[in-house]
């Protein structure tokens, strides 16, 4: 179940923790990866690292600036190029923070969030849904956060851009269903990464005391979720959104 | 019958998968073609591709049939 052979998967922010589980574990059920994110160098190691085990001629590289909506718009083209074959995965795994509280949060870490956490993936869900829609085939998983659901204090600029990729991702699944295609989102809680690691200890405490499955998640605690929506037996969800935060918001 | 309307003829015989014989002048994509809007959006963005032309927004909500593809189409290359 869940295979993924010889299927294009394109990963945003693969350098990060849950981006390169998720690269990781598409890999592993086959797929051919082309794994993005700012960093080439770190997206080579990344590579390497993956296909150390076995597989490496399914992985490729392709860096982009998805702050730069011409970088963007190019991504999945250059994907698809890349790998040989058009895309039937896309993977918006891509984001960024500028926590802080609203009444101190100038318009750039507004925008520069806004930008590269929801224009982004749009410009990528437009891109590879072009394609996908005239092959009548296709998988879109965006990866959003508990938080924009819940929200968040100091992060009503992230807590917004999440919020606008679900809804985003629902208008896009009715647009595309008629063609098979689905658009679903993977909506991780409190996991360990390089994004979380800056909090103070204090506050991750008190996280981990609300969360009922007791610890942090691990990027590979997301990651499953994914490959299933990606798979072919998924083929009757769409829309959806899977909480994956240990209990941490039973929505 | 036009070059153009030849191929836009060609497009739409493609895209929708009907007999060429349905595909008159006076057909209606949605409801003598059996288009639904997204085929309608697919046609629009397939005739731009064909004849490098950029149609927009609210001149592609007028193409409803054969007809209208091709008159537009004529006039954006005379121009």
């Amino acid at each position: 179940m869940f295979r993924l052979d010889g299927k294009v998967a394109l990963v945003t922010g693969a350098s990060g923790g849950i981006g390169r589980e998720i690269a990781r574990a598409l890999h592993a059920q086959g797929a051919v990866v082309v794994l993005s994110g700012t960093r080439q160098a770190v997206l080579e190691d990344v590579a390497a690292a993956i296909g150390a085990e076995g597989g490496a001629e399914r992985l490729h590289v392709c860096p982009a600036d998805l702050s730069d909506a011409a970088a963007a718009d190019a991504l999945v083209a250059s994907a698809e190029d890349k790998a040989g074959a058009p895309l039937a995965i896309l993977v918006n795994n891509a984001g960024l923070t500028r926590d802080t509280l609203a009444i101190r949060m100038k318009d750039d870490d507004w925008n520069r969030v806004l930008d590269v956490d929801l224009a982004a993936p749009f410009r990528l869900c437009r891109a590879a849904l072009k394609g996908m829609l005239r092959r009548r085939a296709g998988r879109i998983v965006n990866i959003a956060s508990v938080v924009g659901v819940t929200g968040n204090a100091g992060q009503a600029n992230y807590a917004a851009a999440k919020a606008g990729m679900i809804g985003m991702g629902k208008s896009l699944a009715q647009e595309a269903g008629a063609r098979g295609v689905t658009v679903n989102t993977v909506a991780p809680g409190f996991v360990q990464t390089a994004m979380t690691d800056v909090l103070p200890d204090a506050q991750k405490e008190k996280l981990v005391g609300s969360i009922p499955l007791g610890r942090m998640g691990q990027p590979d605690d997301i990651a499953p979720a994914v490959v299933y929506l990606a798979s072919d037996e998924a083929g009757w969800i769409t829309g959806a959104t899977i909480h994956v935060n240990g209990g941490m918001a039973m929505v | 019958m036009s070059e153009i309307a030849d191929k836009v003829k060609k497009i739409v015989v493609e895209h929708l998968g009907v007999d060429e014989s349905k595909v008159t002048p006076d057909a209606s994509f949605i409801d003598d073609l059996g288009a639904d809007s997204l085929d309608t959006v697919e046609l629009v963005m397939a005739f731009e591709e064909a004849f490098s032309v950029e149609i927009p927004e609210d001149a592609a909500e007028k193409i409803t049939t054969v007809k209208d593809a091709i008159d537009y189409i004529e006039k954006q290359k005379a121009a």
